[in-house]
């Protein structure tokens, strides 16, 4: 950077009206003394007076330049004063000339410059060791494949991550306004601080745009909370992994799918979400599979399982507002859930029979003998909402209803009844047994328009105060 | 060449060598651990006749709920009232 000790420096861009229309004054200028120009992007600009092409954006870079045209003054090797833009009054002060751009307006303003553009200024920031970021630096070698590499280490979840390169965390972080340096948590098993940079590097991994950051904060938060017990969820030899639940107006500003497909492959932000979340447990916490993950056989869903609700088209309060977080915010729910349960009706076109089907496919929830273990979820389908609204169903009732719809005389559950050994003792025989604990149920809807195929999603069996209860969490921006 | 950020918690682990399995039970004292798996209890209460048959002395201890860790009291608790502990781990 070859910088005047004492003089006056420019830094313009051809791509930019107003730095265009200032190239007879900084002619003038020139012409008139010492004046170091620099251009940021098209080097035959300004033809008409000697400059630089500041090809790397360095010397931007290390001027703090914001705005083309920025006209700075040094004086013995220190910068005296700066105006960006076209401001006629203050260009005059700065140079000393009070005829200076007599023909231009009195003001113009300039243009972003080129060295805070999105995808250059990270890659500036990284070039001059500013990035703040803590994390150590892996170096791959030139003939290593760089997704491979990230196998080899045990990172990936069995899936090619994208490798979280300076730059690409960089990007990632201006998701939010959190500090990446702010410790969110101690993620099971290994109990160990996690910052937002830990989140933000798993995130990339896991292929999020930046824009879902707050959503995979928000969960990683969720599931340390206490009562959702992060550790037994990972821990247990049953199949259950976080599920993510996304509420509020962020749905749809970061393109989350809740229609055709909802809790299926093929929509960025509903895949990655959920698979950062996993990601972070995995690599930050040490929770891997087969290890302190004991789970016989899992699910599909613990690669990642992060869904949206359709609010504009349910009747119903969603999910997260019924569990305390005002409309028109945003929040994520976690849930230890596993996969799909499908619920397939396509004849009820009363809701009497329609809940009474639910309630038939809840019965067998993890089994349908075992009487209030697991919590669940229920998915439901738009042409199932229709038959609950147009006869005039609340969310409320129909809980009610699955609730009762759900119990079973205590005497068929019983260990042997029906020929089956297992079962649940827990009820006085002759009593009706409950399905579900309070607050065990939850409903959702989401879903293509076509097709009555609703879903259920199966807790863990220690739902509730004994092991995970769902937590609901506001997503900060 | 590729410069990636670490995923992961960095942290170096200390590793500690377990206590030596004693020879004998002889003069220690035994903690019976119950994890609230399933049928634990069952298990413990026939270890616990087993080993007070044969004059040691015995303590119980139990987890509130096997999805959490034991509590840090609960720990310390068992790590200063008894030499060693016998958990019962599943049903």
């Amino acid at each position: 950077m070859n910088l005047p000790d004492t003089g006056l420096v420019a830094i313009v861009k051809r791509d930019c009206e107003t730095c265009v229309m200032t190239e007879p004054v900084l002619a003038a200028l020139a012409a008139a003394g010492s004046l170091t120009v620099y251009v940021q992007d098209d080097p035959t600009f300004p033809e008409s007076v000697p400059h630089d092409h500041d090809a790397t954006l360095d010397v931007s870079h290390k001027l703090n330049i914001e705005v083309v045209p920025t006209l700075l003054l040094r004086e013995n090797g220190q910068e005296v004063g700066r105006t960006f833009g076209w401001h006629k009054v203050q260009w005059r002060e700065l140079t000393g000339l009070a005829t200076l751009g007599e023909d231009l307006p009195d003001l113009r303003p300039g243009c972003g410059a080129k060295n805070i553009e999105p995808g250059i200024i990270e890659d500036l920031l990284v070039r001059h060791g500013e990035t703040g970021l803590k994390s150590r630096r892996v170096e791959f070698g030139t003939q290593e494949d760089e997704i491979e590499a990230l196998f080899d280490r045990g990172w990936s979840d069995g899936l090619p991550v994208v490798p979280p390169t300076e730059a690409r965390v960089l990007r990632m972080l201006g998701g939010t306004a959190r500090d990446p340096q702010e410790v969110i948590g101690k993620i099971p098993s290994d109990l160990a601080d996690c910052t937002v940079e830990k989140v933000a590097i798993n995130a990339v991994m896991a292929g999020c745009k930046p824009e879902y950051l707050p959503v995979v904060l928000a969960a990683v938060e969720a599931v340390l909370e206490e009562p959702f017990s992060m550790h037994g969820v990972l821990a247990t030899t049953m199949f259950v992994g976080p599920m993510v639940i996304v509420n509020g107006p962020i749905r749809r500003s970061i393109g989350m799918n809740a229609k055709g497909n909802a809790l299926g492959q093929g929509f960025r932000a509903n895949n990655t979400i959920g698979r950062a979340l996993q990601l972070v447990i995995r690599n930050v916490g040490g929770g891997r599979p087969q290890e302190v993950d004991r789970a016989t056989l899992g699910n599909p869903g613990k690669v990642g399982f992060c869904v949206a609700e359709d609010e504009e088209g349910s009747c119903w309060e969603s999910l997260a507002t019924e569990r305390g977080i005002p409309k028109g915010k945003n929040a994520v729910t976690v849930f230890a859930g596993y996969g799909l349960q499908g619920i397939v009706d396509q004849k009820s076109r009363d809701p009497e029979s329609l809940a009474q089907s639910f309630a038939e496919c809840l019965k067998a929830v993890q089994h349908p003998k075992l009487y209030q273990g697991a919590d669940a979820l229920v998915v439901v389908c738009p042409e199932h909402e229709r038959t609950f609204r147009e006869a005039g169903w609340s969310k409320a009732r129909l809980y009610d209803e699955l609730h009762a719809r759900t119990q079973r005389l205590a005497d068929e559950i019983m260990p042997g009844a029906g020929g089956v050994a297992e079962g649940t003792t827990a009820f006085a025989a002759g009593t009706m047994a409950r399905k579900f604990r309070d607050g065990g149920l939850m409903i959702v809807r989401a879903g293509g328009g076509a097709g009555m195929f609703s879903g259920i999603i199966g807790g863990w069996s220690a739902s509730g105060e004994k092991g995970s209860s769902p937590v609901t969490k506001e997503i900060k921006l | 060449m590729t410069t990636i950020l670490d995923p992961t918690a960095e942290r170096s682990v200390s590793a500690r060598p377990r206590l030596a399995r004693p020879e004998s039970l002889e003069g220690l004292r035994v903690g019976l651990l119950d994890i609230a798996k399933t049928k634990g209890d069952i298990f413990l209460d026939r270890v616990e006749q087993k080993l007070t048959e044969r004059g040691l002395v015995v303590k119980r201890y139990a987890k509130p709920t096997n999805t959490r860790p034991a509590p840090t009291a609960l720990s310390q608790k068992i790590a200063t009232e008894v030499d060693v502990v016998i958990e019962a781990l599943s049903d």
